[in-house]
């Protein structure tokens, strides 16, 4: 005989608890309830859909290589912290993916757009692409990432596009804590110990030659400024500088750093004279006082004009490291034509 | 924290915990209670500690996998939550005194078990619904009863957890019928791993009741509630509805109602299997561990480096005065 | 395995060859020690007008983090507006053996409670 204190498993759970209180949540909200769905009128709708799929992809492609960190996370807190910005920036795909279809008037949904389109028509900047050494790594792309996705974001609230504007609103949230959750573990690893600090530096150094590409406006972003739609990249450079210096201040990143940073691209070589104008330019003028802004603007000129300066994501043109992210990402939907799930 | 057991504490204290099991009431941290008890409950908890954390590895290998982003989005909160789990469980092991690094340590050096389930491979996507079905449903029947341990901390984490948990079995539940009227191809896939699952799922309860040696004593001190033969037996008779409704069918001959007792018979479960996967022989005992150790290890600079920074900062700064930004 | 006399931390590793282990980066001069991060008790307060709740702990490095971890570990499903974090070893509380003479100063106190006062039934708002 059976004797069970219970019919449904569910039912005792309540039993002796006055804590619902907080063990569920509530107030649950829809991004889009109540927002205006129609087209703005006068703008081009092919522009709009490519505008919201690179953002859209921006968030979709960071989101994976997040992902990846599941269970592998340097301490069971972080976990929680990263799976949360990983689902954040999944929603805001899954919502300017879907934003880019009825656009386009495509038949696109969130999943044709993610799991059935090929590189070169993947149109996230390389800087979320990237694969990470490290936590240290991770954290200086993240860090890196969202303070101009935030930038991003924070004007986008005033876009023409009501979605776009909503999506903006509720993400600019979300990234504030990314972006913070980030710029701490910059600072905790640049002056915690001395592999920390050198690890902060190496992930920093490795984003030098795909930071002048967040700041370059390909054609679509430009008509789409034009047309109120987008953010304006040169307002967004200069919120970003300010956010990274005043981080990097903190930790007198100064000299290691911006230092490095700037060694890493100069080593890279083939930049030839006018690297050693900028060189001097930043060794004198920007030597003291402002020298901080000095090398991290001349930085950022420097990858400008470094050979990666060449390709764009915004243009379809990826780093190795988005074939194997497409290969996880796309395999198992390929696999199964027809399939619902 | 002093544990109470520094204390002499003689009859008084054996009398007032015996009195506090015999009226249902909870024992808190730091109440007396003896060793045995202290030393079950740290056993027990780190065990099933360890199975959240470990649990998350099979299927967070689907999660960049993940075949829309809807299941993508479920299946990495789904994950989370584990992790959140396991953290909610160290969290209550703690207040009996030991720490989470020696437990970590502990999992790692295989000194401290966890489930034996999660050293089976998930190996399609159909695994993930078939885990929140089974696996989830055969820990929601174990973890239940829980919410009622005597001891407060274990009994307020199953609480939340059970609570939590209640989406993880509905997810794995919906992705299967969604499967079932999906193409054959995905037909065929849920059919594949509930057949790989279903036994798994049922040694989840432990060894039969005869060859159970610590359950009575357990079961005296409010630490477990029913035996493993009930449980399982439970299990059984929810589960066979459930594949009736979804159109799959349990890869057992012998499993037919019996009037009589008023519950489903079911075949005769294969121990030595389960001997095996206990003593490390499973498919994936190796991974999971060796997965584990790898992101302990890789993360000790980083834990390290916070540590030293908040050395550097101690007394410089004052507590945060200011929380997160929303 | 040691203790350190003064935080009670678990110093693991110590007795060994800094070399061995993990994470340690060979000639940066810093050992690897690992010691736990320690534990934070958190306090939620689910909606205005509630008291905040102790919900369970976390480990983290400071406070800072240790609230940051807090949102993400508690409040998955909205389930707070405001939250607390103290370290555990910063808590006072009073000893399972002090019960007796601790709370019996109240217990017999039962005129600070209003069914003490017999009112009659027919007087209004009372």
């Amino acid at each position: 005989m059976i004797a069970m204190g219970f019919d449904n498993v569910y039912e005792s759970i309540g039993e002796d608890n006055d804590d619902r209180h907080w063990a569920f949540g509530t107030g649950f909200s829809e991004t889009l309830s109540g927002v205006e769905q129609s087209l703005p009128i006068g703008i081009d709708v092919n522009d709009l859909a490519a505008y919201c799929l690179m953002l859209g992809d921006d968030a979709l492609v960071m989101s994976h290589r997040l992902q990846e960190w599941v269970a592998r996370a340097p301490e069971l807190e972080e976990e929680t912290a990263l799976a949360n910005i990983a689902l954040d920036l999944l929603g805001q795909a899954r919502l300017l993916l879907t934003r880019a279809g009825v656009v386009a008037g495509s038949g696109m949904t969130e999943d044709t757009y993610a799991f059935f389109r090929d590189e070169n028509e993947f149109l996230n900047v390389r800087l979320a692409e990237l694969t990470d050494a490290d936590f240290g790594a991770l954290m200086a792309r993240l860090f890196v990432f969202s303070s101009w996705r935030l930038a991003i974001l924070k004007r986008l609230r005033a876009s023409k596009d009501q979605v776009v504007a909503a999506v903006a609103s509720k993400g600019a949230k979300e990234i504030t804590y990314h972006r913070d959750y980030a710029a701490q573990w910059v600072v905790r690893l640049a002056d915690g110990t001395d592999e920390s600090r050198s690890r902060i530096v190496a992930g920093l150094c490795a984003l030098s030659p795909f930071i002048s590409e967040l700041f370059t406006a390909s054609a679509v972003e430009q008509r789409m400024l034009y047309a109120g739609v987008a953010a304006d990249l040169a307002d967004v450079r200069t919120e970003v500088v300010g956010v990274l210096l005043e981080v990097f201040s903190e930790v007198e990143l100064e000299p290691q750093v911006l230092g490095a940073g700037y060694c890493a691209l100069s080593a890279r070589g083939g930049l030839g004279g006018e690297l050693d104008s900028i060189r001097s330019q930043m060794m004198g003028e920007h030597g003291s006082g402002s020298g901080r802004e000095g090398i991290l603007m001349g930085a950022i000129a420097l990858a400008e004009m470094g050979e990666h300066g060449s390709g764009s994501g915004r243009e379809g043109i990826h780093t190795k490291a988005m074939v194997e992210l497409l290969g996880d990402l796309q395999s198992l939907a390929r696999s199964y034509p027809g399939a619902t799930w | 924290m002093p544990t109470s057991n520094e204390i002499d504490c003689g009859f008084e204290a054996q009398d007032s915990f015996d009195a506090a099991i015999e009226d249902h009431k909870r024992i808190e941290p730091r109440d007396w209670m003896p060793e045995g008890y202290r030393k079950t409950l740290v056993r027990q908890i780190a065990q099933h500690a360890h199975s959240e954390i470990i649990g998350m590895q099979p299927e967070g290998y689907w999660i960049t996998r993940a075949p829309s982003l809807r299941r993508k989005a479920i299946l990495l909160a789904k994950v989370q939550d584990e992790a959140g789990h396991g953290m909610y469980l160290y969290s209550a092991v703690e207040t009996l005194g030991a720490d989470r690094a020696e437990l970590t340590r502990k999992l790692i050096d295989g000194t401290q078990k966890y489930s034996s389930i999660f050293n089976y491979p998930a190996l399609s996507y159909a695994d993930v619904g078939v885990i929140g079905w089974l696996v989830d449903g055969a820990a929601i029947c174990n973890q239940v009863p829980l919410c009622r341990s005597s001891y407060g901390p274990y009994a307020r984490a199953m609480i939340r957890i059970c609570k939590e948990e209640s989406f993880h079995q509905r997810q794995g539940y919906e992705l299967l019928m969604t499967m079932m009227s999906g193409t054959q191809a995905q037909r065929d896939m849920v059919a594949d791993a509930t057949n790989r699952w279903w036994w798994p799922s049922l040694m989840m309860f432990g060894p039969p009741d005869g060859e159970s040696p610590n359950s009575a004593q357990s079961m005296r001190w409010g630490i477990k509630r029913h035996t493993n033969d009930e449980l399982r037996q439970r299990f059984v008779d929810m589960c066979v509805p459930q594949a009736e409704a979804l159109g799959v069918s349990l890869p057992d001959p012998d499993l037919r109602w019996n009037p009589e007792r008023g519950h489903y018979d079911f075949g005769a479960i294969d121990w030595e299997e389960f001997r095996q996967v206990v003593a490390g022989n499973g498919p994936c005992n190796l991974e999971r561990l060796r997965n584990r150790k790898k992101a302990h290890e890789e993360g000790a600079w980083v834990r390290d480096a916070a540590m030293a920074y908040e050395k550097k900062r101690a007394g410089a700064a004052s507590v945060a005065t200011s929380g997160p930004p929303r | 395995m040691t203790k350190d006399a003064k935080t009670g931390q678990h110093l693991e590793g110590l007795a060994s060859d800094p070399a061995d282990l993990p994470g340690s980066p060979s000639g940066s001069g810093h050992a690897a020690v690992d010691i736990e991060w320690p534990l934070f008790e958190v306090f939620l307060r689910s909606k205005r007008g509630l008291n905040h709740v102790h919900v369970g702990s976390l480990h983290a490095a400071d406070a800072q983090m240790a609230l940051y971890h807090a949102r993400d570990l508690y409040t998955r499903r909205n389930e707070g507006v405001s939250i607390w974090v103290v370290r555990a070893t910063d808590i006072a509380a009073s000893s399972p053996e002090e019960k007796d003479p601790f709370f019996e100063s109240s217990s017999d106190k039962i005129y600070r409670h209003p069914t003490f006062y017999e009112i009659p039934t027919n007087v209004p708002h009372m």
